[in-house]
Protein backbone atom coordinates (compact mmCIF):
# COMPACT_ATOMS: atom_id res chain seq x y z
CA UNK A 1 0.00 0.00 0.00
CA UNK A 2 1.39 3.41 -0.91
CA UNK A 3 1.48 6.14 1.70
CA UNK A 4 -1.44 7.96 0.04
CA UNK A 5 -3.78 5.02 0.40
CA UNK A 6 -2.58 4.44 3.96
CA UNK A 7 -3.55 8.04 4.76
CA UNK A 8 -7.04 7.49 3.30
CA UNK A 9 -7.40 4.31 5.38
CA UNK A 10 -6.49 6.31 8.50
CA UNK A 11 -9.31 8.79 7.86
CA UNK A 12 -12.20 7.24 9.79
CA UNK A 13 -14.86 9.48 8.22
CA UNK A 14 -13.70 8.70 4.70
CA UNK A 15 -13.62 4.96 5.38
CA UNK A 16 -17.15 5.01 6.81
CA UNK A 17 -18.35 7.09 3.87
CA UNK A 18 -16.72 4.67 1.43
CA UNK A 19 -18.65 1.85 3.11
CA UNK A 20 -21.92 3.77 2.67
CA UNK A 21 -21.14 4.26 -1.02
CA UNK A 22 -20.22 0.58 -1.37
CA UNK A 23 -23.64 -0.38 0.02
CA UNK A 24 -25.32 2.11 -2.33
CA UNK A 25 -23.53 0.84 -5.42
CA UNK A 26 -24.09 -2.79 -4.37
CA UNK A 27 -27.82 -2.07 -4.09
CA UNK A 28 -27.71 -0.43 -7.51
CA UNK A 29 -25.88 -3.40 -9.05
CA UNK A 30 -28.11 -6.03 -7.46
CA UNK A 31 -31.38 -4.07 -7.77
CA UNK A 32 -32.96 -6.82 -9.90
CA UNK A 33 -32.58 -9.50 -7.24
CA UNK A 34 -32.21 -7.49 -4.02
CA UNK A 35 -35.63 -5.83 -3.99
CA UNK A 36 -38.05 -7.68 -1.67
CA UNK A 37 -40.97 -6.71 -3.94
CA UNK A 38 -41.45 -5.55 -7.53
CA UNK A 39 -40.79 -1.76 -7.26
CA UNK A 40 -43.42 -1.02 -9.91
CA UNK A 41 -46.11 -3.50 -8.83
CA UNK A 42 -49.33 -1.72 -7.89
CA UNK A 43 -51.43 -3.29 -5.12
CA UNK A 44 -54.19 -0.97 -4.00
CA UNK A 45 -55.24 -3.29 -1.18
CA UNK A 46 -51.94 -2.59 0.55
CA UNK A 47 -51.50 1.15 0.05
CA UNK A 48 -50.49 3.69 2.73
CA UNK A 49 -49.05 1.05 5.06
CA UNK A 50 -46.82 2.14 7.92
CA UNK A 51 -43.48 0.49 8.60
CA UNK A 52 -43.80 -3.22 9.37
CA UNK A 53 -41.67 -6.35 9.14
CA UNK A 54 -43.21 -7.10 5.76
CA UNK A 55 -42.61 -3.53 4.52
CA UNK A 56 -39.75 -2.00 6.58
CA UNK A 57 -40.33 1.45 5.04
CA UNK A 58 -44.06 1.09 4.46
CA UNK A 59 -45.91 1.36 1.14
CA UNK A 60 -46.95 4.34 -1.01
CA UNK A 61 -50.34 5.46 -2.36
CA UNK A 62 -50.33 2.67 -4.94
CA UNK A 63 -49.26 0.00 -2.46
CA UNK A 64 -45.72 -0.19 -3.84
CA UNK A 65 -43.03 -1.20 -1.35
CA UNK A 66 -40.94 1.89 -0.48
CA UNK A 67 -37.78 -0.08 0.35
CA UNK A 68 -37.92 -1.87 -3.00
CA UNK A 69 -38.38 1.44 -4.79
CA UNK A 70 -35.48 2.93 -2.87
CA UNK A 71 -33.20 0.06 -3.94
CA UNK A 72 -34.37 0.20 -7.54
CA UNK A 73 -33.96 3.99 -7.37
CA UNK A 74 -30.31 3.57 -6.35
CA UNK A 75 -29.61 2.16 -9.80
CA UNK A 76 -31.26 5.11 -11.56
CA UNK A 77 -29.98 7.87 -9.25
CA UNK A 78 -26.41 6.61 -8.88
CA UNK A 79 -26.36 5.58 -12.54
CA UNK A 80 -27.31 9.09 -13.72
CA UNK A 81 -24.78 10.67 -11.38
CA UNK A 82 -21.97 8.32 -12.50
CA UNK A 83 -22.67 8.58 -16.24
CA UNK A 84 -23.07 12.36 -16.24
CA UNK A 85 -19.94 12.88 -14.15
CA UNK A 86 -17.92 10.53 -16.36
CA UNK A 87 -19.09 12.37 -19.49
CA UNK A 88 -18.30 15.75 -17.94
CA UNK A 89 -14.90 14.52 -16.79
CA UNK A 90 -13.92 13.19 -20.24
CA UNK A 91 -15.09 16.30 -22.07
CA UNK A 92 -13.63 18.65 -19.47
CA UNK A 93 -10.29 16.85 -19.36
CA UNK A 94 -10.05 16.88 -23.16
CA UNK A 95 -10.79 20.62 -23.28
CA UNK A 96 -8.36 21.38 -20.46
CA UNK A 97 -5.57 19.38 -22.11
CA UNK A 98 -6.23 21.01 -25.46
CA UNK A 99 -6.09 24.49 -23.93
CA UNK A 100 -2.88 23.82 -22.03
CA UNK A 101 -1.24 22.11 -25.00
CA UNK A 102 -2.12 24.54 -27.78
CA UNK A 103 -1.99 27.72 -25.63
CA UNK A 104 -2.70 30.98 -27.49
CA UNK A 105 -6.10 31.50 -29.02
CA UNK A 106 -7.37 27.99 -28.18
CA UNK A 107 -6.53 28.54 -24.54
CA UNK A 108 -8.24 31.94 -24.44
CA UNK A 109 -11.39 30.52 -26.05
CA UNK A 110 -11.56 27.61 -23.61
CA UNK A 111 -11.01 29.88 -20.61
CA UNK A 112 -13.71 32.29 -21.86
CA UNK A 113 -16.09 29.37 -22.40
CA UNK A 114 -15.40 28.09 -18.88
CA UNK A 115 -16.15 31.54 -17.48
CA UNK A 116 -19.45 31.81 -19.32
CA UNK A 117 -20.57 28.33 -18.23
CA UNK A 118 -19.60 29.04 -14.63
CA UNK A 119 -21.46 32.34 -14.76
CA UNK A 120 -24.71 30.43 -15.40
CA UNK A 121 -26.55 29.23 -12.27
CA UNK A 122 -26.83 25.43 -12.46
CA UNK A 123 -30.62 25.21 -12.21
CA UNK A 124 -31.01 27.72 -15.07
CA UNK A 125 -28.71 25.75 -17.35
CA UNK A 126 -30.61 22.57 -16.49
CA UNK A 127 -33.91 24.30 -17.29
CA UNK A 128 -32.49 25.41 -20.64
CA UNK A 129 -31.36 21.87 -21.50
CA UNK A 130 -34.73 20.43 -20.46
CA UNK A 131 -36.41 22.94 -22.79
CA UNK A 132 -34.25 21.84 -25.71
CA UNK A 133 -34.20 18.08 -25.18
CA UNK A 134 -37.55 17.70 -23.46
CA UNK A 135 -38.09 16.17 -20.06
CA UNK A 136 -36.50 12.86 -19.10
CA UNK A 137 -33.40 11.06 -17.92
CA UNK A 138 -31.40 11.95 -21.05
CA UNK A 139 -31.78 15.71 -20.68
CA UNK A 140 -30.87 15.39 -16.99
CA UNK A 141 -27.66 13.53 -17.86
CA UNK A 142 -26.75 16.09 -20.54
CA UNK A 143 -27.50 19.04 -18.24
CA UNK A 144 -25.45 17.70 -15.34
CA UNK A 145 -22.58 16.68 -17.65
CA UNK A 146 -22.46 20.15 -19.23
CA UNK A 147 -22.46 21.71 -15.75
CA UNK A 148 -19.44 19.67 -14.69
CA UNK A 149 -17.36 20.26 -17.84
CA UNK A 150 -15.93 23.64 -16.72
CA UNK A 151 -15.04 22.26 -13.27
CA UNK A 152 -12.91 19.48 -14.76
CA UNK A 153 -11.53 21.58 -17.61
CA UNK A 154 -10.21 24.11 -15.12
CA UNK A 155 -8.44 21.50 -12.99
CA UNK A 156 -6.84 19.71 -15.92
CA UNK A 157 -5.77 22.94 -17.60
CA UNK A 158 -4.09 24.18 -14.43
CA UNK A 159 -2.26 20.89 -13.75
CA UNK A 160 -1.29 20.48 -17.40
CA UNK A 161 0.02 24.04 -17.68
CA UNK A 162 2.19 23.47 -14.63
CA UNK A 163 3.55 20.21 -16.02
CA UNK A 164 4.21 21.26 -19.62
CA UNK A 165 6.56 24.00 -18.51
CA UNK A 166 8.39 21.75 -16.06
CA UNK A 167 12.03 20.94 -16.81
CA UNK A 168 11.55 17.21 -17.13
CA UNK A 169 8.89 17.64 -19.79
CA UNK A 170 11.09 20.07 -21.70
CA UNK A 171 13.86 17.49 -21.39
CA UNK A 172 11.60 14.71 -22.68
CA UNK A 173 10.63 16.89 -25.60
CA UNK A 174 14.25 17.75 -26.36
CA UNK A 175 15.00 14.03 -26.28
CA UNK A 176 12.49 13.60 -29.09
CA UNK A 177 9.46 12.24 -27.25
CA UNK A 178 6.23 12.60 -29.24
CA UNK A 179 3.33 14.77 -28.06
CA UNK A 180 1.22 11.71 -27.37
CA UNK A 181 3.97 10.10 -25.33
CA UNK A 182 4.49 13.25 -23.26
CA UNK A 183 0.75 13.54 -22.67
CA UNK A 184 0.39 9.92 -21.63
CA UNK A 185 3.57 9.59 -19.60
CA UNK A 186 3.88 12.96 -17.91
CA UNK A 187 0.86 15.21 -18.20
CA UNK A 188 -2.05 12.83 -17.54
CA UNK A 189 -0.55 11.09 -14.49
CA UNK A 190 -0.06 14.50 -12.91
CA UNK A 191 -3.70 15.46 -13.42
CA UNK A 192 -4.98 12.10 -12.21
CA UNK A 193 -5.20 12.61 -8.47
CA UNK A 194 -6.95 16.00 -8.44
CA UNK A 195 -9.30 14.65 -11.13
CA UNK A 196 -10.23 11.58 -9.11
CA UNK A 197 -10.81 13.64 -5.97
CA UNK A 198 -12.91 16.25 -7.80
CA UNK A 199 -14.76 13.55 -9.73
CA UNK A 200 -15.82 11.93 -6.47
CA UNK A 201 -17.11 15.20 -5.04
CA UNK A 202 -18.80 16.00 -8.35
CA UNK A 203 -20.77 12.73 -8.20
CA UNK A 204 -22.48 14.09 -5.09
CA UNK A 205 -23.18 17.45 -6.73
CA UNK A 206 -24.55 15.61 -9.77
CA UNK A 207 -26.92 13.61 -7.56
CA UNK A 208 -28.16 16.81 -5.88
CA UNK A 209 -28.91 18.52 -9.19
CA UNK A 210 -30.30 15.47 -10.98
CA UNK A 211 -32.65 14.56 -8.14
CA UNK A 212 -33.72 18.20 -7.94
CA UNK A 213 -34.63 18.15 -11.64
CA UNK A 214 -36.67 14.97 -11.21
CA UNK A 215 -38.32 16.48 -8.15
CA UNK A 216 -39.43 19.43 -10.33
CA UNK A 217 -40.83 17.03 -12.92
CA UNK A 218 -38.15 17.87 -15.52
CA UNK A 219 -35.99 14.77 -15.07
CA UNK A 220 -36.81 11.09 -14.65
CA UNK A 221 -40.55 10.61 -15.06
CA UNK A 222 -42.87 8.44 -12.93
CA UNK A 223 -43.32 5.54 -12.37
CA UNK A 224 -39.52 5.12 -12.40
CA UNK A 225 -38.36 5.31 -8.77
CA UNK A 226 -35.59 7.93 -9.08
CA UNK A 227 -35.05 9.34 -5.58
CA UNK A 228 -35.99 12.93 -6.47
CA UNK A 229 -39.07 11.76 -8.36
CA UNK A 230 -40.06 9.67 -5.32
CA UNK A 231 -39.81 12.83 -3.20
CA UNK A 232 -42.07 14.73 -5.61
CA UNK A 233 -44.77 12.15 -4.89
CA UNK A 234 -43.83 12.21 -1.20
CA UNK A 235 -44.73 15.90 -1.07
CA UNK A 236 -48.31 15.18 -2.04
CA UNK A 237 -48.54 12.32 0.45
CA UNK A 238 -46.74 14.04 3.32
CA UNK A 239 -49.73 13.72 5.63
CA UNK A 240 -50.71 10.16 4.80
CA UNK A 241 -47.33 8.45 4.41
CA UNK A 242 -44.51 10.61 5.80
CA UNK A 243 -42.03 7.73 5.62
CA UNK A 244 -42.21 7.85 1.83
CA UNK A 245 -40.99 11.44 1.95
CA UNK A 246 -38.33 10.80 4.59
CA UNK A 247 -36.56 7.75 3.16
CA UNK A 248 -35.44 8.99 -0.29
CA UNK A 249 -34.21 12.28 1.23
CA UNK A 250 -32.12 10.43 3.79
CA UNK A 251 -30.68 8.31 0.97
CA UNK A 252 -29.74 11.38 -1.11
CA UNK A 253 -28.23 13.26 1.84
CA UNK A 254 -26.23 10.23 3.01
CA UNK A 255 -24.83 9.54 -0.46
CA UNK A 256 -23.95 13.19 -1.18
CA UNK A 257 -22.29 13.46 2.24
CA UNK A 258 -20.32 10.28 1.60
CA UNK A 259 -19.13 11.41 -1.83
CA UNK A 260 -17.77 14.64 -0.38
CA UNK A 261 -16.11 12.89 2.59
CA UNK A 262 -14.39 10.37 0.30
CA UNK A 263 -13.45 13.09 -2.18
CA UNK A 264 -11.97 15.29 0.56
CA UNK A 265 -10.15 12.28 2.00
CA UNK A 266 -8.64 11.46 -1.38
CA UNK A 267 -7.60 15.05 -1.97
CA UNK A 268 -5.96 15.41 1.41
CA UNK A 269 -4.20 12.08 1.07
CA UNK A 270 -2.79 12.62 -2.42
CA UNK A 271 -2.39 16.37 -2.72
CA UNK A 272 0.38 17.55 -0.40
CA UNK A 273 -0.79 21.17 -0.68
CA UNK A 274 -4.28 20.40 0.65
CA UNK A 275 -2.95 18.94 3.88
CA UNK A 276 -2.84 21.08 6.97
CA UNK B 1 -13.95 54.36 -9.86
CA UNK B 2 -11.60 52.63 -12.26
CA UNK B 3 -12.45 49.39 -10.47
CA UNK B 4 -16.15 49.89 -10.96
CA UNK B 5 -15.61 50.59 -14.66
CA UNK B 6 -13.44 47.49 -15.03
CA UNK B 7 -16.02 45.38 -13.23
CA UNK B 8 -18.77 46.63 -15.51
CA UNK B 9 -16.64 46.16 -18.63
CA UNK B 10 -16.13 42.50 -17.76
CA UNK B 11 -19.89 42.17 -17.60
CA UNK B 12 -20.42 42.95 -21.27
CA UNK B 13 -19.07 39.73 -22.87
CA UNK B 14 -20.85 37.56 -20.31
CA UNK B 15 -24.17 39.32 -20.87
CA UNK B 16 -23.68 39.00 -24.62
CA UNK B 17 -23.00 35.28 -24.25
CA UNK B 18 -26.08 34.86 -22.07
CA UNK B 19 -28.33 36.60 -24.58
CA UNK B 20 -26.98 34.39 -27.39
CA UNK B 21 -27.53 31.22 -25.34
CA UNK B 22 -31.05 32.25 -24.32
CA UNK B 23 -31.87 33.17 -27.91
CA UNK B 24 -30.57 29.84 -29.18
CA UNK B 25 -32.62 27.75 -26.71
CA UNK B 26 -35.54 27.74 -29.10
CA UNK B 27 -33.41 27.14 -32.19
CA UNK B 28 -31.54 24.22 -30.65
CA UNK B 29 -34.77 22.26 -30.23
CA UNK B 30 -34.64 19.26 -32.57
CA UNK B 31 -37.50 19.47 -35.03
CA UNK B 32 -39.79 22.43 -35.63
CA UNK B 33 -40.20 24.48 -32.43
CA UNK B 34 -43.55 25.83 -33.62
CA UNK B 35 -44.93 22.29 -34.02
CA UNK B 36 -43.52 21.25 -30.64
CA UNK B 37 -44.98 24.32 -28.94
CA UNK B 38 -48.38 23.81 -30.58
CA UNK B 39 -48.56 20.12 -29.72
CA UNK B 40 -49.05 17.13 -32.00
CA UNK B 41 -52.80 17.55 -32.51
CA UNK B 42 -52.66 21.24 -33.36
CA UNK B 43 -54.08 22.48 -36.64
CA UNK B 44 -51.72 23.89 -39.30
CA UNK B 45 -53.23 27.32 -38.62
CA UNK B 46 -52.20 27.22 -34.97
CA UNK B 47 -48.70 26.11 -35.93
CA UNK B 48 -48.46 28.95 -38.46
CA UNK B 49 -49.68 31.47 -35.87
CA UNK B 50 -47.15 30.29 -33.29
CA UNK B 51 -44.37 30.27 -35.89
CA UNK B 52 -45.16 33.88 -36.68
CA UNK B 53 -45.46 34.85 -32.98
CA UNK B 54 -42.06 33.32 -32.30
CA UNK B 55 -40.73 35.10 -35.36
CA UNK B 56 -39.40 31.82 -36.74
CA UNK B 57 -40.36 32.77 -40.30
CA UNK B 58 -37.60 35.37 -40.50
CA UNK B 59 -33.83 34.91 -41.07
CA UNK B 60 -31.84 33.97 -37.96
CA UNK B 61 -29.77 37.17 -37.66
CA UNK B 62 -32.88 39.35 -38.05
CA UNK B 63 -34.55 37.35 -35.28
CA UNK B 64 -31.55 37.78 -33.01
CA UNK B 65 -31.27 41.53 -33.53
CA UNK B 66 -34.98 41.99 -32.87
CA UNK B 67 -34.77 39.69 -29.81
CA UNK B 68 -31.98 41.79 -28.29
CA UNK B 69 -33.44 45.22 -29.15
CA UNK B 70 -36.81 44.28 -27.72
CA UNK B 71 -35.27 42.69 -24.60
CA UNK B 72 -33.25 45.85 -23.91
CA UNK B 73 -36.50 47.84 -24.13
CA UNK B 74 -38.10 45.49 -21.62
CA UNK B 75 -40.19 43.56 -24.15
CA UNK B 76 -39.73 39.82 -23.65
CA UNK B 77 -42.55 38.72 -25.93
CA UNK B 78 -45.86 37.15 -24.98
CA UNK B 79 -46.72 33.77 -23.53
CA UNK B 80 -47.83 31.24 -26.16
CA UNK B 81 -50.30 29.74 -23.69
CA UNK B 82 -51.90 32.75 -22.02
CA UNK B 83 -51.05 35.70 -24.26
CA UNK B 84 -49.82 37.64 -21.23
CA UNK B 85 -46.65 39.71 -21.80
CA UNK B 86 -43.73 37.77 -20.34
CA UNK B 87 -42.21 40.91 -18.79
CA UNK B 88 -45.42 41.64 -16.87
CA UNK B 89 -45.67 38.07 -15.60
CA UNK B 90 -42.05 38.22 -14.40
CA UNK B 91 -42.54 41.65 -12.79
CA UNK B 92 -45.45 40.25 -10.80
CA UNK B 93 -43.57 37.17 -9.67
CA UNK B 94 -40.06 38.56 -9.11
CA UNK B 95 -40.81 40.16 -5.71
CA UNK B 96 -41.63 36.72 -4.21
CA UNK B 97 -38.44 35.19 -5.60
CA UNK B 98 -36.34 38.19 -4.58
CA UNK B 99 -37.75 38.19 -1.04
CA UNK B 100 -37.01 34.49 -0.75
CA UNK B 101 -33.46 34.85 -2.07
CA UNK B 102 -32.73 37.91 0.06
CA UNK B 103 -34.02 36.21 3.21
CA UNK B 104 -32.00 33.12 2.40
CA UNK B 105 -28.81 35.12 1.93
CA UNK B 106 -29.37 37.06 5.15
CA UNK B 107 -29.90 33.85 7.10
CA UNK B 108 -26.89 32.20 5.44
CA UNK B 109 -24.57 35.13 6.16
CA UNK B 110 -25.59 35.64 9.79
CA UNK B 111 -25.64 31.94 10.64
CA UNK B 112 -22.59 31.04 8.54
CA UNK B 113 -20.37 33.84 9.85
CA UNK B 114 -21.21 33.19 13.49
CA UNK B 115 -20.86 29.42 13.24
CA UNK B 116 -17.62 29.65 11.24
CA UNK B 117 -16.05 32.20 13.58
CA UNK B 118 -17.11 30.21 16.62
CA UNK B 119 -15.58 27.02 15.23
CA UNK B 120 -12.32 28.77 14.38
CA UNK B 121 -11.73 30.61 17.65
CA UNK B 122 -13.11 28.17 20.20
CA UNK B 123 -10.60 26.45 22.45
CA UNK B 124 -12.97 23.54 22.91
CA UNK B 125 -12.16 21.00 20.25
CA UNK B 126 -15.55 19.31 20.38
CA UNK B 127 -17.31 22.57 19.48
CA UNK B 128 -15.19 22.89 16.35
CA UNK B 129 -15.85 19.27 15.40
CA UNK B 130 -19.60 19.57 16.07
CA UNK B 131 -19.90 22.73 13.95
CA UNK B 132 -17.96 21.08 11.13
CA UNK B 133 -20.15 17.96 11.27
CA UNK B 134 -23.41 19.94 11.29
CA UNK B 135 -22.29 22.16 8.39
CA UNK B 136 -21.23 19.11 6.37
CA UNK B 137 -24.73 17.66 6.74
CA UNK B 138 -26.25 21.06 5.89
CA UNK B 139 -24.17 21.28 2.71
CA UNK B 140 -25.22 17.78 1.62
CA UNK B 141 -28.96 18.08 2.26
CA UNK B 142 -31.12 18.89 -0.79
CA UNK B 143 -32.99 22.13 -0.11
CA UNK B 144 -36.29 20.75 -1.36
CA UNK B 145 -36.12 17.76 0.97
CA UNK B 146 -35.24 19.98 3.91
CA UNK B 147 -38.28 22.03 2.90
CA UNK B 148 -40.47 18.93 3.01
CA UNK B 149 -39.14 17.92 6.42
CA UNK B 150 -39.65 21.43 7.85
CA UNK B 151 -43.18 21.37 6.50
CA UNK B 152 -43.79 17.94 8.04
CA UNK B 153 -42.60 19.01 11.48
CA UNK B 154 -43.60 22.66 11.80
CA UNK B 155 -46.78 22.79 9.71
CA UNK B 156 -48.31 19.34 9.87
CA UNK B 157 -47.25 18.12 13.32
CA UNK B 158 -46.75 21.24 15.42
CA UNK B 159 -49.07 23.48 13.37
CA UNK B 160 -46.82 26.44 14.17
CA UNK B 161 -46.32 27.85 10.67
CA UNK B 162 -48.32 27.94 7.43
CA UNK B 163 -47.30 25.28 4.91
CA UNK B 164 -48.01 26.79 1.50
CA UNK B 165 -48.63 30.06 -0.29
CA UNK B 166 -47.60 33.65 0.47
CA UNK B 167 -49.25 36.53 2.27
CA UNK B 168 -47.82 36.98 5.75
CA UNK B 169 -44.19 37.12 6.86
CA UNK B 170 -44.79 33.79 8.64
CA UNK B 171 -45.23 32.18 5.22
CA UNK B 172 -41.59 32.94 4.46
CA UNK B 173 -40.04 31.41 7.59
CA UNK B 174 -39.87 27.81 6.39
CA UNK B 175 -38.96 28.54 2.73
CA UNK B 176 -36.18 30.94 3.75
CA UNK B 177 -34.78 28.41 6.23
CA UNK B 178 -34.87 25.60 3.67
CA UNK B 179 -33.21 27.82 1.08
CA UNK B 180 -30.55 29.41 3.27
CA UNK B 181 -29.25 26.52 5.35
CA UNK B 182 -27.09 24.96 2.64
CA UNK B 183 -25.38 28.28 1.92
CA UNK B 184 -25.00 28.89 5.66
CA UNK B 185 -23.03 25.64 5.82
CA UNK B 186 -20.80 26.67 2.91
CA UNK B 187 -20.17 30.13 4.37
CA UNK B 188 -19.43 28.69 7.83
CA UNK B 189 -16.83 26.30 6.41
CA UNK B 190 -15.20 29.00 4.32
CA UNK B 191 -15.16 31.47 7.24
CA UNK B 192 -13.54 28.89 9.53
CA UNK B 193 -10.83 27.93 7.03
CA UNK B 194 -10.08 31.53 6.13
CA UNK B 195 -9.98 32.67 9.75
CA UNK B 196 -7.65 29.83 10.75
CA UNK B 197 -5.35 30.81 7.86
CA UNK B 198 -5.33 34.44 8.92
CA UNK B 199 -4.71 33.68 12.58
CA UNK B 200 -1.59 31.87 11.42
CA UNK B 201 -0.20 34.95 9.62
CA UNK B 202 2.84 36.75 10.96
CA UNK B 203 1.16 40.08 11.59
CA UNK B 204 -1.40 38.39 13.82
CA UNK B 205 1.34 36.59 15.69
CA UNK B 206 3.17 39.87 16.04
CA UNK B 207 0.05 41.50 17.48
CA UNK B 208 -0.27 38.60 19.88
CA UNK B 209 3.35 39.00 20.91
CA UNK B 210 2.69 42.68 21.60
CA UNK B 211 0.09 41.51 24.10
CA UNK B 212 -3.13 42.25 22.21
CA UNK B 213 -6.11 40.58 23.84
CA UNK B 214 -7.63 37.58 22.08
CA UNK B 215 -10.91 39.36 21.36
CA UNK B 216 -9.09 42.38 19.91
CA UNK B 217 -6.84 40.11 17.91
CA UNK B 218 -9.78 38.40 16.24
CA UNK B 219 -12.04 41.41 15.80
CA UNK B 220 -9.43 43.92 14.66
CA UNK B 221 -6.78 41.94 12.91
CA UNK B 222 -8.01 38.56 11.77
CA UNK B 223 -11.70 38.83 10.93
CA UNK B 224 -11.39 41.77 8.54
CA UNK B 225 -8.92 39.99 6.33
CA UNK B 226 -10.49 36.60 6.74
CA UNK B 227 -13.75 37.95 5.35
CA UNK B 228 -12.38 38.82 1.90
CA UNK B 229 -12.75 35.34 0.36
CA UNK B 230 -16.07 34.98 2.20
CA UNK B 231 -17.43 38.09 0.43
CA UNK B 232 -16.99 36.62 -3.03
CA UNK B 233 -18.57 33.36 -1.87
CA UNK B 234 -21.57 35.33 -0.60
CA UNK B 235 -21.86 37.00 -4.02
CA UNK B 236 -21.90 33.62 -5.72
CA UNK B 237 -24.47 32.32 -3.26
CA UNK B 238 -26.87 35.25 -3.85
CA UNK B 239 -27.04 34.26 -7.49
CA UNK B 240 -27.18 30.57 -6.65
CA UNK B 241 -30.07 31.16 -4.27
CA UNK B 242 -31.90 33.29 -6.83
CA UNK B 243 -31.91 30.27 -9.16
CA UNK B 244 -32.23 27.77 -6.30
CA UNK B 245 -35.56 29.27 -5.25
CA UNK B 246 -37.17 27.24 -8.04
CA UNK B 247 -37.04 24.08 -5.89
CA UNK B 248 -38.28 25.71 -2.70
CA UNK B 249 -41.00 27.62 -4.57
CA UNK B 250 -42.28 24.29 -5.83
CA UNK B 251 -42.52 22.76 -2.36
CA UNK B 252 -44.28 25.74 -0.78
CA UNK B 253 -46.37 26.68 -3.83
CA UNK B 254 -44.88 30.17 -3.95
CA UNK B 255 -45.82 32.01 -7.17
CA UNK B 256 -42.27 33.07 -8.06
CA UNK B 257 -40.21 33.21 -11.24
CA UNK B 258 -38.64 29.79 -10.63
CA UNK B 259 -41.92 27.90 -10.58
CA UNK B 260 -43.01 29.92 -13.61
CA UNK B 261 -40.01 28.69 -15.61
CA UNK B 262 -40.60 25.05 -14.68
CA UNK B 263 -44.28 25.26 -15.59
CA UNK B 264 -43.29 26.95 -18.85
CA UNK B 265 -40.85 24.13 -19.72
CA UNK B 266 -43.56 21.55 -19.07
CA UNK B 267 -46.12 23.56 -21.13
CA UNK B 268 -43.46 24.20 -23.85
CA UNK B 269 -44.13 27.93 -23.52
CA UNK B 270 -40.81 29.00 -24.99
CA UNK B 271 -41.02 32.82 -24.63
CA UNK B 272 -41.78 32.35 -20.90
CA UNK B 273 -38.72 30.09 -20.47
CA UNK B 274 -36.48 32.47 -22.39
CA UNK B 275 -37.71 35.52 -20.47
CA UNK B 276 -37.27 33.85 -17.10
CA UNK B 277 -33.80 32.50 -17.84
CA UNK B 278 -32.69 35.84 -19.30
CA UNK B 279 -33.86 37.88 -16.30
CA UNK B 280 -32.54 35.52 -13.61
CA UNK B 281 -29.19 34.97 -15.36
CA UNK B 282 -28.73 38.72 -15.83
CA UNK B 283 -29.50 39.39 -12.16
CA UNK B 284 -27.04 36.65 -11.25
CA UNK B 285 -24.09 38.06 -13.19
CA UNK B 286 -24.84 41.65 -12.17
CA UNK B 287 -24.93 40.67 -8.49
CA UNK B 288 -21.67 38.78 -8.89
CA UNK B 289 -20.01 41.74 -10.61
CA UNK B 290 -21.19 44.05 -7.82
CA UNK B 291 -19.79 41.80 -5.09
CA UNK B 292 -16.51 41.51 -7.02
CA UNK B 293 -16.27 45.30 -7.06
CA UNK B 294 -17.27 45.49 -3.39
CA UNK B 295 -14.67 42.99 -2.25
CA UNK B 296 -12.03 44.71 -4.38
CA UNK B 297 -12.89 48.03 -2.73
CA UNK B 298 -12.54 46.39 0.67
CA UNK B 299 -9.12 44.95 -0.17
CA UNK B 300 -6.37 47.59 0.02
CA UNK B 301 -4.00 45.37 -2.00
CA UNK B 302 -6.36 45.45 -4.96
CA UNK B 303 -7.46 49.05 -4.42
CA UNK B 304 -3.92 50.40 -4.58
Amino acid sequence: MTSGWRRVAGDAGAVLAALVLAVGFLAAALADVATPYDPLAVDLTRNFQAASTAHPLGTDHLGRDTLSRLIAGARISLGISAVSTAAGLLAGAALGLLAAWRRGLTDRLVVQGIDVLLSFPDMLLAIGVATILGRGALSTIVAVAVLSVPVFARIVRASALAVTSADYVQAARAAGASDVRILARHVLPNCASPLVAQGTIQMGTALLIASGLSFLGLGVQPPDPEWGAMLARGRELLRTSPLGAVAPGVAITLVVLSFSLVGDGLREAFDPRARR
Amino acid sequence: MRLVARGLARLVPVLAAISVIVFLIVHAIPGDPAVIAAGLEASPDTVARIRQELGLDRPLHVQFVSFVTRAVQGDLGVSIRTGVPVAREIAERLPHTAALAFGGVLLAVVLGLSAGTWAAVTRRRWVDRAVMAVTLVAVSTPSYWLALMLMLVFSLHLALLPSIGVGTPAHYVLPVTALGLQSAGLIARMTRASLLDTLDQEYVRAARARGASRARLIARHALRNALLPVTSLVGLRIGGLLAGTVLVESVFAIPGVGRMMVDAVIARDFPMVQGGVLVVATLYVVVNALTDVASALADPRVRA
